[in-house]
């Protein structure tokens, strides 16, 4: 074998073995873990380019755990798709970690520091596992492994995310319960479990009861992990009340993982076919998915804390996904503008959530209400929040736009005419709300010497809304924002237009040509 | 087709501009700099192309193709095309000065973000110019509403956010309006190319999808402020004048109507136009909004809120024009945009003068101002005579060409129409006239009770705008009159004869 | 009529009495407020999956295969079971199941971790105190 093919399961074996380390180091230096948890993280990024290079040019790694043959040993497979994602996860995690160092100063206790890097490398470790495996099973070992450190990262902040960190656990301990629930039936029909070995025995009993049993316990599972609507209720609470980190990392990358579990399901495992034919699920996906788009604009629109609004657009935007998903049997830009959005949301997401947390800690401010002149006195960080709001409107040259015509186009091609509609009201919703909060950034209202009157009449509004918005202004450093939270937000604000300007051309075209013919999609580009 | 970099470098010069005006922000006079030296060389190159393309040749410059079929990125300029480049880039040179000289007058705040959202605002209307196809225009084009929102709520009153709020509310919608026409005709015909004549499989479709493809472009381009969706821009003039001189009288508006001759010459074609029946409807739109424009302008005091009405009119010339469908109409309307421009621009950077010299807004209250700022007043009365297209200004020579087309229509149509313009006409001498009259003929002595407090001091102290103000809008006034008697300054006339040729083929 | 109870109930006994323990498990959680109760309802409800997959390794107590009638035993290595005439039941199933032991004991632990917090800084464990509480909170500025 290769070197190269190799390398997934020596960043998922690695990782693994980083993170008991880490906890080990941390005793002997608090400080430790962190920079061995960012140098590896950029080792492993080094290495999923060299697999992704792999995969463009040879063709997807077959990996044999331990060198027992599948369908009975544990494969990793990684194709155009895994590769891709591998990426974006590694990319989105080291940005999270630079990012985090000064945030988690900030945020959480001094005695938690090292079991907290701790659970991002664990977390980490299961979503490139999640990402890489090749077997059911696996893949739900390393589901839970993701999910169980996700709960805990989330309950770190202590306070408010108790709870919500609680409703997590039950809710989606039920969800992996269910996927695992839905692996064991396709298991009892078919006997395996490997993704490959599946899909070979799979069509022979596509009727049957079991089968389409499990296949539907998979899919409620996985979309209560990746807060589908309406099964996303436990979402928006944890993601206001997380540490900004968790929040920034599990709205870009968790969520996708869970997601490309799906569309390893429908893709890899169950063939469009049997979607097509035996559940005639494909229209049912594209309408929930429309109702998620509409449902978590209108939602996000009546919300006053950021988070909480950012939250709701991040279940709308995973119905942008699912609504990919879903045109894909009937046309393939669906599938091109699913690919698409995984990128575009996950660093437009990321970097929402970071300026949020930014904003959060150098002003301590949560309430959108109070954002007045905010540009001024962190102009990066409202620089690169109004371009990655721009990126979730789909206003041209940013990433957003772009995945928005692919899912337009795939509208058309499929003659699907009313998500269309969807997709265009949803841009204009998704204005509504983020305009609220650039017009408060940047416009707010100019208190000149000219209107005394107004000034005056606005000092009692603000004080009677000072009373049941106290708490809502925490703690704040008040020291100016440090280069290691700035770069990270100035980074993916700049890839949000620079994905965009690169998706409008050709540039992409090999990978989405590779990811199309690896999930046996006729590629049509 | 010649393939040369000029386009992009053309906008590139906006582009790099805005860079480096944010750089300079602490050192105004360096900063200002900038902008100038950005529009000079914009305006050079966009006219080094007009001769070339005078001559019949169109200049080609693809960025990117993209991973669809037939989708690129790219510039194709044609003689419509570099008519409205010029247009603009020539008018930013002058009213790059004069936001200058008004910014300082008025020791007005927040310059840097003015200057950096204005660079932006015009490398859309230019790019909108140059585009090559459908998706380049749409880019270009939301580039603009984006950019001139900061420049619309620039005073950030309450007014001021209103009115930028109604800004985005019709115009956002527009955007989104305008990307269902560009994806439908993608999808129908496979390409979104300008071709002069129209897209030829567009002509196979069904009269109700062209009808509907029709309204979704019309209804996304409600820049040209067509009725009954213009509220917008009598509402944006709360902006400053510069911001209203340039872009709410050329280069946002006039990027509207462009992009309406574009989907009737280029995109739809005259001969789908006239098959559907398309062109009565707009006719209808323009001729209602002509009329009724002109009499909302009777109404109002406000001055620039009078000039924005007079702007919704003029643009329905346009409109008119390219939906009469005959050759002198459309030349016509062609020749329309820069002049009208230059027209509209003397008098909205005259109004700017007026407010900061004498901090007047009212029609009611200029009276004696003829006396105390000459070349101001001088220089409205000229482009006020264009606009209602007496000679000696250029507004006769295109509303000439308008009512020579409207005339070739041969049906009771174009009688109509005709008819229709010549009234539209004689309103705009209606309200134009009693303005040059106030100024001019009336003594300031009437106004002195009536303003009260204000006029303390007032009639002392009034004298002109400071240079930097007057001499841009002297020049446009001067340009106005020199378009009458050479049509080609800048290769116009040259250019809207190419067009014309490009369009109807030969001649 | 007989037949039909025998094939849909009583041959698969495993299933019915497995989903019955699910739905128990799955109403405690959902229905309870009790966040404690949540908990063992959720324990309930992984235990009696547990339960059915392992269940389905079960080959039947005797077997006709290939090389002749054969009985069952648990799938522990022994080595005279080939000649004393003995299959193993499918050790598959045991095994995920013991991952899969360990995946809920996981949880149960981080959720009951995070149910002491809870108890730590509320005083309760029962969900609509705990509402109540936390807008107590809010008003008076302490969290």
């Amino acid at each position: 074998m290769l070197l190269v093919e190799h390398f997934p399961v020596i960043i998922v074996g690695l990782s693994m073995f980083l993170a008991y380390t880490m906890l080990l180091a941390g005793y002997i230096n608090r400080r430790l873990p962190f920079f061995m948890s960012l140098a590896m993280n950029f080792f492993f990024l080094f290495l999923s380019i060299f697999v992704l290079n792999h995969v463009l040019t040879e063709g997807p790694i077959r990996y044999w755990q331990g060198g027992w043959r599948p369908p009975w040993g544990i494969e990793y497979v990684v194709d155009a798709m895994n590769a891709y994602l591998l990426i974006i996860v590694i990319s989105i995690v080291i940005l999270g970690l630079i990012y985090s160092k000064r945030n988690v100063e900030f945020e959480i206790e001094e005695r938690k520091h090292v079991t907290f890097y701790t659970l991002i490398q664990l977390m980490a470790a299961g979503l490139y596992g999640i990402t890489v495996t090749g077997d059911l099973f696996n893949m739900f070992i390393w589901l839970e492994i993701a999910s169980l450190t996700a709960y805990a990262l989330i309950a770190v902040a202590g306070g408010r995310a108790l709870r919500p960190a609680y409703n997590y656990v039950i809710m989606g301990s039920i969800g992996a319960c269910l996927y695992i629930f839905g692996v064991c039936w396709l298991y009892s029909a078919t006997g395996t479990l490997n993704f490959a070995d599946m899909r070979l025995l799979l069509p022979l009993v596509y009727d049957n009861k079991a089968v389409q049993m499990g296949f539907a316990m998979i899919v409620v599972g996985v979309m209560i992990k990746a807060y589908i609507f309406p099964l996303h209720l436990w979402q928006p609470d944890v993601y206001t009340y997380a540490p900004s980190t968790v929040s920034s990392m599990m709205a870009s990358v968790h969520v996708k993982v869970m997601f490309y579990i799906l569309l390893r399901l429908f893709y890899s495992v169950f063939t469009l076919d049997f979607i097509r034919h035996y559940i005639g699920l494909d229209l049912v996906i594209c309408w929930v998915a429309a109702a998620a788009i509409l449902a978590g604009s209108i939602w996000a629109i009546k919300q006053r804390n950021l988070r909480r609004m950012l939250a709701y657009s991040s279940v709308s935007q995973m119905g942008y996904i699912l609504l990919g998903v879903g045109l894909s049997p009937l046309s393939p830009w669906g599938l091109v503008g699913a690919v698409a959005h995984i990128l575009n949301h996950a660093v437009g997401k990321g970097c929402l959530f970071m300026c949020a947390g930014a904003i959060r800690q150098q002003e301590g401010l949560r309430d959108i209400r109070d954002f007045e002149g905010l540009g001024k006195k962190m102009p990066h960080v409202c620089a690169a929040f109004t371009i990655a709001a721009f990126s979730m409107i789909g206003i041209p040259f940013t990433a957003g736009f772009a995945s928005k015509v692919f899912l337009i186009i795939a509208s058309l091609d499929a003659s699907q005419y009313p998500f269309v509609a969807v997709l265009l009201i949803s841009g204009l919703l998704n204005l509504v709300y983020f305009w609220r909060v650039i017009d408060r950034m940047y416009f707010a209202r100019h208190r000149g010497a000219d209107d005394p009157a107004e000034a005056a009449s606005d000092a009692p509004a603000t004080v009677q809304e000072a009373a049941p918005s106290g708490p809502s202004n925490s703690a704040k450093s008040g020291r100016p924002l440090p280069l290691s939270m700035i770069a990270p937000i100035l980074a993916l604000a700049s890839l949000c237009i620079i994905l965009g300007v690169i998706w409008l051309t050709d540039i992409p075209s090999p990978l989405i040509n590779h990811i199309l013919s690896n999930l046996r999609m006729e590629a049509t580009i | 087709m010649t393939e040369l970099m000029t386009p992009l470098i053309a906008l590139l010069c906006p582009l790099v501009a805005s860079a480096l005006i944010l750089l300079c922000r602490k050192h105004p006079n360096i900063r200002e700099a900038w902008t100038i030296a950005a529009s000079i060389a914009m305006f050079l190159l966009v006219l080094s192309m007009a001769p070339l393309i005078a001559g019949g040749e169109t200049v080609r410059c693809i960025l990117f193709q993209s991973m669809f079929k037939d989708i690129y990125i790219g510039f194709k300029v044609d003689a419509f095309g570099e008519i409205f480049a010029i247009t603009a880039s020539s008018l930013w040179v002058l009213v790059s000065f004069y936001s200058i000289g008004y910014m300082r007058a008025l020791k007005e705040h927040a310059q840097t973000r003015y200057f950096f959202a204005f660079c932006f605002a015009i490398m859309g209307a230019v790019g909108v110019a140059l585009s090559a196809n459908l998706i380049t225009l749409f880019l270009f084009f939301e580039v603009i509403t984006v950019s001139t929102y900061p420049l619309v709520i620039h005073e950030q009153t309450p007014e001021a956010l209103a009115a930028g709020h109604k800004y985005l509310a019709y115009l956002m919608p527009a955007g989104a309006f305008l990307l269902l026409g560009i994806t439908i005709t993608y999808y129908l015909s496979g390409t979104t190319e300008f071709t002069p004549g129209g897209i030829r499989a567009l002509a196979s479709a069904s009269p109700i999808v062209v009808t509907g493809l029709f309204f979704a472009f019309l209804l996304g381009f409600m820049k040209a402020a067509w009725m009954p969706f213009h509220s917008w821009l009598p509402t944006a003039m709360i902006a400053p004048s510069p911001v209203s001189a340039l872009l709410h009288a050329v280069a946002v508006v006039k990027a509207g109507v462009f992009g309406i001759v574009r989907i009737v010459g280029y995109v739809l074609g005259m001969d789908l136009m006239q098959e559907v029946g398309l062109w009565l409807a707009l006719a209808c739109i323009a001729g209602f909004t002509m009329i009724v424009g002109s009499f909302f302008a009777i109404t109002q005091d406000n001055l620039k809120r009078r000039l924005a009405y007079s702007t919704i009119s003029q643009l329905s010339y346009i409109i008119l024009g390219a939906a009469l469908l005959t050759r002198d109409s459309i030349e016509g309307a062609m020749l329309h945009i820069p002049f009208h421009g230059y027209m509209k621009i003397t008098l909205f950077l005259c109004a700017g003068a007026i407010l900061a010299a004498t901090g007047k807004t009212k029609v009611s209250e200029m009276a004696g101002l003829g006396k105390k700022m000459p070349v101001t007043m001088l220089a409205f009365s000229v482009a006020a005579i264009g606009m209602a297209g007496i000679p000696p200004v250029c507004g006769f020579i295109s509303k000439l060409f308008l009512c020579k087309g409207a005339y070739a229509v041969g049906s009771p149509y174009g009688l109509a129409f005709l008819a229709v313009i010549l009234i539209s006409s004689l309103l705009d001498v209606i309200y134009f006239f009693p303005i040059i009259l106030t100024a001019f003929f009336k003594s300031p002595a009437g106004t002195a009770e009536e303003t009260g407090g204000a006029g303390e001091g007032g009639r002392e102290k009034i004298t002109e705008a400071p240079l930097l103000m007057v001499a841009p809008l002297a020049i446009t006034a001067l340009l106005s009159l020199a378009f009458f008697f050479n049509q080609n300054i800048f290769y116009i006339y040259d250019l809207a004869r190419m067009a014309i040729s490009d369009l109807f083929g030969g001649g | 009529m007989m037949e039909w109870i025998v094939q849909h109930f009583l041959e698969k006994y495993n299933f019915w009495i497995a989903m019955f323990i699910i739905i128990i498990g799955l109403t405690a959680t959902i229905v309870k407020k009790n966040f404690l109760k949540k908990l063992i309802g959720l324990s309930i409800f992984q235990t009696a999956f547990f339960l059915w997959v392992v269940s389905l390794g079960d080959v039947g107590r005797d077997i006709l295969t290939s090389w002749g009638l054969k009985t069952q035993t648990p799938p522990i290595l022994w080595m005279q079971a080939a000649e004393k005439g003995y299959i193993y039941a499918n050790p598959l199933p045991h095994v995920l199941m013991l991952t899969g032991i360990v995946v809920s004991a996981a949880t149960t632990a981080v959720a009951l971790a995070i149910v002491i917090r809870i108890y730590q800084k509320y005083g309760t464990i029962e969900e609509d105190e705990i509402i109540e509480k936390e807008m107590e909170f809010e008003r008076r500025g302490v969290l």
